[in-house]
């Protein structure tokens, strides 16, 4: 049977790209697989090939290509293709604001993929200690905070911190700090950032708590119970027992959190544009000013490659993890 | 391991003391046990307010007064309104945009789901040389990093005359999702057992029907749960609508909501209620989708 098949696969390999789909498909399958007709799965697959192909594939490696060449507003204009090698990489990697954004974005990366990992542990432990009533009313405010559409809560956020009628400045007020009378939350570029910490924190805890809380569900309460007798004190128990169970939850989830934020874009656009001045500019932020506003497409298709070469890394720690979980299931 | 605890202590303590111990050692523990109880509900009240807050406040400035909205010290007690919901939707084109939206998120879903119906059956129930491959691709092209890359994006479609166009967004929206959907609905179809299939194979279906009439109507919450997903992601998108889709003709929801910002000012009335229009599918989306349990759908079928 398998020498069949094997031998069946390289010639119908053939058909699949063009006729096949004239036949009709499924009737050939009836009763038992004889005789394999193979290209049944190629036709299935076919669309979603195709489109992955054409509208991911195709564009990531125009990507690389355009990085390539020099393409501003005349190149634009008059469609001319100006290849100009390496020169757009060895220009970002010589200009000074490129490492500030770089720097930039790895502090912004790490200071929120470590709060919300904390933040949320701690809440997804907590959701576990608390009584029915207070669990439910816990999560569904967790819940709104996680199913907020990221332009909505950037909106909502602008409002927060408007300068004149925002009420985080009578908070402010409120708990008797000077100079808030009307603060501008966006004048610089660090204070921009600080809010859009707060809102991707605000915004993703909850996927790290709700689903922290539901794998701690799975661990049998006889183990807690165990570790108790044993004297185990909370910090002894979270980390003997919960994070050796949960060591996957948490690796899998620290590299999923890292990636997310590394490439944070509708959050900074729509709270400040990545201003002022282009202060609060990540890299995907950079990457789209340089060409949208500043019409150097091929400097921004550098700067696009770079990003998503350095995201590549993150990724590939995050698919190891989860072919690892794929294999053990 | 109880019992060795209990031994230690039986073999330490002298029998008449014992009991004394015991007891003030259970209202030790009892003590700490309330205390144990307390904490957490404290904590988890004052968590509340922190978390529901921005979503509150953007439904509660949607009803208020605007002359209570633009005060320095915010009102929290009013007569609600609903002038700014009016001031939102009377927005010329708001229509359009709403319709814009629906029918980029639709498509893309209908889409996704159709094709990846048809990959994600071929990957579970099929063998094929590049299944694995396919797989792995799947897996990565869930990641795929679409917010850094629209600028190419920008470029294609500029190339194609395709820039303002609903239906070139609608693929790449389509395409978003895809991975997905074919990587979610590849575990339903995983999870509805075989033998089903073959059951209604041996009683004379064919395999096109075995699919339509067995495993279709056990897909169906599957199908339900992933297109929601599926909706809520291309409903939400920002980043390739704004760079795409410049003519306001060609505006979804999101993209108007923050030029609605910019063009209305100071309105933060109308502003919140624009932004509570296009948050509140998505909220009880997910309130529906918190409910459902998708689990265990083929969990009565087949037993013994």
């Amino acid at each position: 049977m398998t020498v069949h098949t094997q031998g069946a696969a390289p010639v119908a390999k053939e058909p699949p790209p063009g006729g096949p789909a004239s036949g009709k498909p499924g009737q050939g399958v009836r009763g038992k697989p004889t005789r394999p007709v193979n290209w049944l799965p190629y036709v299935l697959i076919a669309p979603a090939v195709l489109s992955l192909l054409v509208f991911l594939g195709y564009p990531l490696v125009r990507n690389v290509i355009i990085s390539l060449q020099q393409l501003g507003r005349t190149e634009m204009i008059s469609r001319t293709t100006v290849w100009t090698g390496f020169s757009n990489y060895t220009d970002l990697l010589t200009n000074d604001n490129f490492w500030t954004v770089v720097v930039r974005t790895f502090v912004f990366m790490a200071v929120n993929v470590a709060l919300i990992m904390v933040i949320g542990t701690l809440i997804g432990l907590l959701l576990n200690r608390l009584g029915k009533k207070m669990r439910l009313v816990l999560s569904l405010s967790l819940v709104m905070a996680w199913a907020m559409p990221i332009v909505a809560s950037a909106t909502v956020f602008r409002w927060l911190f408007d300068t004149q009628f925002g009420v985080m400045n009578w908070v402010m007020r409120e708990l008797g700090f000077e100079g808030y009378e009307q603060h501008n939350w966006f004048e610089s570029g660090f204070s921009t950032l600080a809010i859009v910490t707060l809102l991707i924190v605000w915004a993703s805890v909850p996927f790290v708590s709700l689903n922290l809380y539901a794998g701690l569900t799975t661990i049998s309460g006889e183990l807690y119970e165990a570790a108790r007798m044993d004297g185990a004190s909370n910090w002894r128990l979270f980390r003997s027992v919960v994070l050796p169970m949960m060591k996957p939850f948490f690796l899998i989830t620290t590299f999923l959190e890292i990636i997310w934020v590394f490439k944070a874009f509708a959050q900074i656009v729509a709270l400040n544009g990545g201003g002022p001045d282009r202060a609060s500019e990540t890299l995907p932020v950079f990457a789209y000013v340089e060409g949208m506003s500043q019409m150097s497409f091929g400097t921004a298709a550098a700067a696009s490659v770079l990003t998503i070469l350095i995201l590549l890394i993150a990724m590939s720690f995050y698919f190891r993890l989860m072919l690892k979980q794929e294999e053990e299931q | 391991m109880s019992n060795t605890v209990l031994a230690d202590k039986a073999d330490k303590a002298d029998k008449a003391d014992r009991v004394g111990k015991v007891d003030k050692a259970a209202v030790k523990a009892r003590r700490r046990k309330t205390m144990g109880k307390v904490w957490p509900n404290v904590v988890a009240l004052l968590l509340v307010p922190l978390f529901l807050f921005p979503v509150y406040w953007m439904f509660s400035t949607s009803f208020k007064p605007a002359s209570e909205i633009l005060t320095k010290d915010p009102t929290f007690l009013f007569t609600p309104t609903f002038e700014h919901y009016g001031s939102a939707t009377g927005v010329d084109m708001f229509w359009t945009y709403v319709r814009n939206s629906l029918t980029v998120t639709i498509g893309a879903v209908v889409l996704a789901l159709l094709v990846s119906l048809a990959a994600a059956f071929a990957i579970v129930r099929m063998k094929f040389k590049g299944r694995k491959g396919l797989v792995l691709a799947v897996m990565m092209a869930q990641m795929a990093p679409w917010e850094v890359m629209v600028i190419v994006m920008y470029l294609i479609a500029r190339d194609a005359e395709m820039l303002n166009s609903i239906g070139f967004l609608t693929l790449i929206y389509f395409v978003m999702v895809l991975p997905f959907t074919i990587w979610t609905l590849r575990g339903f179809i995983a999870a509805v057992p075989k033998e089903l299939e073959e059951a209604a194979m041996i009683d004379g279906c064919s395999r096109t029907q075995a699919f339509f009439r067995v495993i279709f109507p056990l897909l169906a919450p599957g199908l339900m749960s992933t297109s929601l997903f599926g909706f809520i992601t291309a409903w939400n998108e920002f980043a390739m609508v704004l760079v795409l889709n410049k003519d306001s003709e060609a505006y979804t929801l999101p993209l108007w909501l923050t030029q609605f910002q910019t063009a209305f000012g100071n309105d933060w009335g109308a502003t919140m209620a624009a932004s509570s229009l296009f948050a509140v599918p998505v909220l009880l989306l997910f309130l529906f989708l918190q409910r459902r349990a998708v689990s265990g759908l083929s969990a009565g079928a087949v037993k013994g």
